[in-house]
């Protein structure tokens, strides 16, 4: 098992190594520099700018040099936000979009989770039928319109929370709901789906034929098999929520990465798009490597070697 | 012998896209103490479904039971709830399934899944369920149980993973055990062990078992007595000795015909019977094996034949049995074969 971890990690230096290379190399061809044209500058100034920043180097020379500050955990210094270290940058504004992202996905499963159990026990009856349609109409209606009407009723009309902005906690529980919606309904998906599909498979009637109850045959023998699609669609959920909830983030004025990463996309500001790039690598591959563990976890069969015991 | 169940003319239906198919239509037979019951026919025969129906098993939504009893222990368990059926399954009732390598679940540990009827029906706490678990691991042949009952089923091959699913049938020392096929999914030389199995803890245990299968050897192996079905009906019944050596009904004659010997040489051709069954949305009138019955008369389209006594242990449904009909002897080539059969039989089982 620690070896096995061991050498996704090796991978994951490589991945990012790889990533970091690429991104470099396309952001220098991007046309446009880093200095905008209504900053007004005398050639001569732009000139001082750029070899302060060291853009006046051959584009090799500076690849090594910023793999080489890479190595030493230095991301850069900001040409947009005063100078700022990148490093300070993403720490203060990968939090808010983390944690919207993970409450999301938890939320967003949890409940998926339940309305599709739900669905597949009732299967069929009225209770399926309304499962399906909240989960169709989750899946149909982009997170914004429901961040909108969330904002509408729940901020505008009745005042319960408010409208946007970060900080405590009551600002947190709109934009959640909002973004846990597309999770819910995938989930609720793929849970009733797979459930379905088990609860008609042999070891079910097994467990029939050994005087269990419907439930205890859904609890005890349906549902971790059940779970194991949904262990694969849930780690590229999470990371679009984690990252892409750009929109959501705009909506609710909420200081996260996804605006950052925008806005220093449009001023060409590289080490801010290099460092927000290989955070979020970073974070793709963590997810994938943890989906891996997970899969072990529900199904023995694909435990990595060494890991059961 | 007292009986322990009795089916008695059971009807079973199943409403599908195509019509109601007659799947089951008016079977009747008894199971003693102790006995082996050995149900024998071609696929689609209705052996299945008629054990599904003991164990109510079958789903709810598209199946009608038109007609019939099935008393165990002189209770008519058709009429039970599902409450009360789960009492029944697994407790006084248990089932041996067809493919071990999907009657188990994958994802739970294979201790777990013999100790959960322990836990249910008899109160065991886990502790107690887990010991009880390793020494049934122990009884069906499983070497190491201890560090067996940790493991997954895919950590078994496939006749450990029968003998596991025998484990779980035997957990509560249930009254009767229903083998649907047991041995089909499995290799040959594991099928015999998995025999030996079933017969040395019916030996220990003193439970009935229905055996379902299709396979002769089995039953001359198996079984004490014999039940034919054919096109959702039982058509004749008897013990193994009146089925090998006595057999009645056409039917009879044309499954043992067909059994493959040692001795087959080739310039020989294997008897099949003709024909296919019935299509049982719309059963034929009259004898529904008269279309592939050489031996068929006039009657036989007409009317179906009732049960005819031939001992008091052994009956078929043919007309063949009535005193007006025609003397027809079971034709000497299939006899050969039945002898040549019991022969090697007999002689496997000295070794």
């Amino acid at each position: 098992m620690a070896r096995y971890i061991l050498r996704r990690i090796v991978y994951m230096v490589i991945t990012l190594f790889i990533i970091a290379s690429v991104t470099f190399f396309l952001m220098k061809m991007l046309p446009g520099s880093p200095l905008k044209a209504e900053d007004k500058l005398t050639e001569e100034q732009k000139q001082l700018v750029l070899e302060s920043y060291g853009l006046n180097d051959p584009v090799p020379v500076q690849y090594v040099r910023y793999l080489g500050n890479l190595l030493k955990g230095d991301l850069g210094i900001s040409y947009n936000f005063d100078n700022t270290p990148v490093s300070d940058i993403l720490i203060d504004r990968l939090g808010p979009s983390m944690q919207l992202g993970l409450y999301a996905v938890l939320v967003g499963t949890f409940f998926g989770i339940i309305l599709g159990l739900i669905a597949a026990i009732f299967h069929n009856g009225f209770w399926d039928y309304t499962s399906t349609i909240i989960a169709v109409l989750g899946t149909s209606i982009p997170s914004f319109v429901f961040a909108g009407l969330l904002q509408y009723i729940f901020a505008v009309e009745l005042g319960w929370f408010p409208v946007a902005l970060w900080g405590e906690p009551k600002h947190m529980i709109l934009p959640i709901i909002a973004l846990a919606i597309g999770p819910m309904a995938t989930a609720a998906r793929f849970v009733r789906t797979e459930m379905i599909e088990v609860k008609g498979s042999n070891y079910i009637i097994t467990a029939k034929a050994k005087g269990l109850s419907n439930l205890e045959r859904v609890w005890k023998h349906g549902f971790r098999n059940a779970l194991i699609p949904l262990v694969t669609v849930m780690g590229p959920m999470m990371i679009n929520l984690m990252t892409g909830s750009m929109v959501i983030e705009k909506i609710f004025a909420i200081p996260g990465i996804g605006e950052q990463f925008v806005t220093s996309v449009v001023v060409n500001d590289y080490p801010t798009i290099m460092g927000t790039t290989l955070i979020y690598a970073f974070g793709f591959i963590l997810i994938l490597l943890v989906i891996d563990l997970l899969y072990g976890l529900i199904d023995p069969r694909i435990r990595v070697t060494g890991g059961g015991k | 012998m007292s009986k322990l169940l009795e089916v008695k003319d059971l009807q079973i239906s199943f409403n599908t896209y195509g019509g109601e198919v007659q799947a089951v239509r008016g079977v009747s037979f008894d199971l003693n103490k102790g006995e082996t019951l050995a149900i024998v026919g071609e696929s689609g025969s209705g052996k299945s479904v008629t054990t599904s129906a003991i164990m109510g098993l079958l789903p709810k939504s598209n199946t009608q039971i038109k007609n019939g009893e099935i008393l165990y222990k002189g209770k008519d368990i058709l009429k039970f709830s599902e409450k009360e059926m789960q009492k029944i399954r697994g407790k006084e009732i248990s089932m041996v399934f067809q493919d071990p390598m999907s009657s188990l679940n994958p994802t739970m540990k294979v201790g777990n899944q013999i100790a959960e009827g322990l836990i249910k029906h008899r109160g065991l706490s886990k502790a107690e369920a887990k010991e009880k678990a390793i020494e049934l691991l122990r009884k069906v042949g499983i070497p190491k149980p201890e560090l067996r009952v940790k493991q997954y089923p895919h950590q078994f091959s496939g006749g450990m993973r029968q003998r596991v699913v025998i484990a779980i049938a035997l957990a509560c020392n249930p009254e009767i055990i229903i083998a649907d096929e047991p041995t089909t999914a499995l290799d040959v030389t594991i099928q015999a062990q998995i025999l030996e199995l079933m017969k040395e803890m019916q030996k220990d245990t003193g439970c009935s078992i229905i055996f379902i299968t299709h396979d002769l050897g089995v039953v001359a192996n198996v079984a004490d007595r014999v039940a034919v079905m054919y096109a959702g009906k039982i058509v004749e019944v008897g013990t193994v000795d009146d089925i090998f050596y006595n057999p009645k009904h056409p039917y009879t004659w044309g499954l043992l015909g067909s059994m493959p010997t040692l001795d087959d040489n080739e310039s020989e051709e294997l008897y099949t019977i003709p024909g296919t069954p019935p299509d049982l949305t719309n059963p034929p009138k009259g004898d529904a094996f008269a279309p592939r019955n050489k031996y068929a008369l006039e009657i036989d389209t007409m009317y179906e034949p009732p049960m005819f006594k031939v001992s008091d242990t052994h009956y078929a449904a043919t007309w063949l049995l009535h005193e007006n009909a025609p003397k027809v002897e079971l034709p000497d080539a299939i006899k050969k074969r039945i002898d040549s059969f019991l022969t090697k039989q007999q002689g496997g089982n000295k070794q």
